[in-house]
């Protein structure tokens, strides 16, 4: 007997073993759009709490101006530098090219995404080069970094993110140009997808660019270190992809999510919805400003005439995407005034989030504006964190919103609706105080050096907010992790929402759609509901 | 509850081979563009002189003892406009479902990327320049470098193209036609290239 039940525990154990090996190979080598898109958005959060930390320990450091506390002037720089590349590539742009890989197919009704396989190198890529540059970064390779050897390394996985990242947005691009539904033309792509579209196509256009300049350096460092000013001068050739307009260009996506959900809760069709695309579409000509690589700013001095000149190369690369984003709130607004409002959780994200980025757009557009005097101050960071956690904020709410298909569950409402306002606190906290100390001259990148009267309350206020915003994600991760296992079934229809994904079942099954529907409009599934109630249909 | 919406047949394909490219080629031309960008800023922030006869103003930027392989650098081209008629061939052919034609045109087509890399190599070897010998040279050697890279990406996918001929597929003219997009493409870029760097030097 003692010889049976032994061997039922090793052959347990052996199948136990078999089966998670399985398990682990089938997502190494899915080619399911959903697992694929599920890789980016699980790693990103976690990068996102990583750097969270990280942020606020640069924090701590800021709050006595006076001299070094724990750091070292090496391993600022360096800590700096992955801080900046973190909540670019490590959060905001795999967060939402990862929500668009999965979420799209389902939204176009095509039973899966185009060319998977390559977004799932896009991945790999993404996910190793990742790796690669944090290491190389530790290991002082990044930018002014003293080991050259791991300079080299760092130009090369810039190039591996960079490369994987543009991947993954060609093969999201092709998915909405060839293998919507029938019946479904560009005009009545979902708000989500038409933003997927419109920020994989900018990705598209802006991170070759990266990738040549990367190809540049990786060369005149490697051999001669003549041409790029060597270690040095390496942000000087490449710090513009860390900053804005290229971060607004990975918040096109946001923008789309609060599109999407602001009809749904209002229970109506969009009104103007063409204007609508055109507001999306807007946001995303931030590709312009990041292309050219060079500031757009407004020294505001000269004569009128020169004012004008200066004026309208600023306005088209900077007030253009704001012009977008308050199309899309304002059209927002007008989907609530047709409507009856039910606000869910996943609706006060995005409208927050979005909220959140118009004033990183507005802060960055002020920056480059003479008068301001806020060139080279902190306020530059403030406008990448107002944009960055305003952006996680709505992929929080988009994450809870398309969380049924993806894993057959729904999160709380009331927890939610709590780390919503968490996550406001912590966007606000994290990002006002920069604001301000840019007009008291706190330089950007630095933790000592400066002295003005509330440095130390400002900093202090700032390292809070990122805790905070460290406490929003860990409780996000934590109540998905508990609830998309063994929360309340969600239903095939949860949000009584408007596109085809919400049309199958939850979560959606292999291949997507068992058949395939012919689209009449660009909400179908009102088409073939009945109206809410107090909502003329 | 599941709500029915009214069913269609399966569509038909859409030609994602041939977006695909289009969509990689407009980054392919964003990636040039901003290299050449680069190039073109270094260039005019060279050094000038004047002329030992004081007639005109000479910009120090390539370096006075490196001679470009002409010879080299435009079979390349023509080459590369070459290997586009053989491409538009192979498309021509798969129209017409002449899977033979189809096959030579495209086996034409990667014998021409074969010999472009290989003037590219001469263009190197003529013009004895070391990577490390200066600002022209680095930069020359990482612009050139990333053109033979996109060659190189371009003979694959036209061995991919011509195995797929050969092997009977002929209902792939999307890829054929794919396949010759990508050519265009490469010699577009490679005109600009051609022309920023061995002709305007």
């Amino acid at each position: 007997m003692t010889t049976i039940h032994t061997n039922v525990d090793v052959t347990a154990a052996g199948s136990r073993a078999a089966s998670l090996v399985s398990v682990i190979a089938d997502w190494i080598t899915t080619a399911d759009h959903k697992k694929i898109g599920r890789l980016f958005i699980g790693s990103s959060l976690v990068a996102a709490v990583a750097t969270a930390v990280l942020a606020a320990f640069l924090g701590l450091e800021r709050i006595s101006a006076s001299s070094y506390s724990i750091l070292n002037g090496d391993s600022v720089v360096q800590l700096f530098a992955a801080y900046q590349f973190s909540l670019v590539y490590a959060i905001v742009a795999p967060l939402f090219i990862g929500l668009a890989i999965a979420v799209v197919p389902l939204q176009l009704g095509s039973r899966s995404l185009s060319y998977p396989r390559l977004a799932a190198f896009g991945f790999w890529a993404w996910a190793s080069g990742l790796i690669i540059t944090l290491v190389a970064i530790g290991a002082n390779g990044g930018p002014g970094g003293g080991n050259s050897n791991m300079v080299d390394l760092y130009l090369l996985a810039l190039g591996l993110v960079a490369l994987g990242l543009s991947a993954a947005s060609v093969s999201i691009a092709v998915t909405v140009l060839t293998s919507r539904a029938p019946g479904m033309s560009l005009l009545r792509t979902p708000m989500f997808s038409w933003s997927a579209l419109m920020g994989a196509m900018a990705t598209v256009l802006t991170l070759p660019v990266l990738i040549g300049t990367l190809a540049y350096l990786y060369v005149d460092h490697t051999y001669g270190r003549l041409a790029f000013g060597g270690n040095v001068d390496v942000n000087k050739w490449i710090g513009w992809s860390f900053n804005q307009p290229q971060t607004f260009i990975f918040a096109v996506m946001a923008v789309g999510v609060l599109a999407e959900l602001a009809p749904i809760v209002a229970g109506v069709r969009q009104p103007l919805r063409p204007v609508m695309l055109i507001g999306i579409t807007l946001v995303s000509t931030a590709a312009l400003g990041a292309a050219t690589q060079s500031t757009h700013a407004m020294s505001w001095t000269g004569t009128t005439s020169d004012k004008v000149q200066e004026f309208i190369p600023f306005a088209l690369f900077n007030l253009l995407p704001i012009l977008g984003v308050l199309i899309v709130l304002a059209l927002g607004g007008l989907a609530a005034k047709a409507g009856r409002v039910k606000p869910t959780a996943s609706f006060v994200f995005a409208f927050l989030g979005t909220g959140m980025i118009l004033v990183g757009m507005l802060v960055h557009a002020l920056s480059l504006i003479g008068p301001a005097a806020l060139a080279g101050t902190v306020a530059q960071e403030s406008s990448t964190l107002y944009v960055v956690y305003g952006a996680v904020m709505v992929a929080l709410g988009a994450i809870m919103h398309w969380g049924p298909k993806l894993w057959g569950r729904r999160l709380p409402e009331k927890e939610m609706f709590g780390l919503a306002a968490l996550s406001l606190g912590a966007t606000v906290l994290s990002s006002l105080p920069y604001v301000l100390a840019g007009f008291l001259d706190q330089p950007a990148n630095a933790v000592a050096g400066w002295s003005y009267d509330v440095s130390a309350l400002l900093n202090t206020v700032s390292t809070i907010g990122h805790a905070l915003m460290f406490i929003t994600v860990l409780g996000f991760i934590g109540l998905a992790f508990k609830h998309f296992t063994t929360g309340a079934l969600a239903g095939d229809d949860p949000w009584d929402a408007h596109s085809l994904e919400w049309s199958i079942p939850s979560p959606a099954p292999a291949g997507n759609f068992a058949d395939i529907a012919t689209v009449g409009s660009a909400e179908p599934l009102l088409d073939v509901k009945p109206p809410r109630q107090g909502v003329s249909a | 509850m599941t709500l029915t919406l009214p069913s269609a047949v399966a569509p038909a394909p859409k030609r994602q081979a041939l977006v695909a490219t289009a969509v990689a080629s407009a980054a392919i031309t964003m990636l040039m563009a901003g290299m050449l960008g680069v190039w073109l800023r270094f260039r005019a922030a060279a050094d000038t002189r004047m002329s030992s006869d004081g007639r005109k103003v000479i910009k120090d930027w390539l370096p006075s003892d490196i001679k470009i392989p002409e010879v080299s650098s435009n079979t390349m081209l023509i080459g590369l406009f070459f290997g586009c008629v053989m491409a538009q061939w192979a498309v021509y052919a798969a129209k017409r479902d002449d899977s033979s034609h189809r096959s030579v045109a495209l086996a034409v087509c990667l014998l021409m990327e074969v010999a472009i890399i290989n003037a590219q190599v001469a263009v190197y070897s003529q013009m004895k320049i070391g990577v490390t010998d200066g600002v022209y040279q680095t930069m020359f050697y990482a612009i050139t470098g990333v053109v033979v890279v996109l060659l190189a990406v371009g003979m694959a996918f036209t061995s991919v193209t011509w195995f797929r001929s050969v092997g009977g597929r002929d209902n792939d003219s999307h890829v054929v036609a794919a396949h010759a997009l990508y050519w265009y493409v490469l010699t577009a870029v490679f005109c600009a290239v051609w022309f920023v760097v061995y002709v305007q030097k």
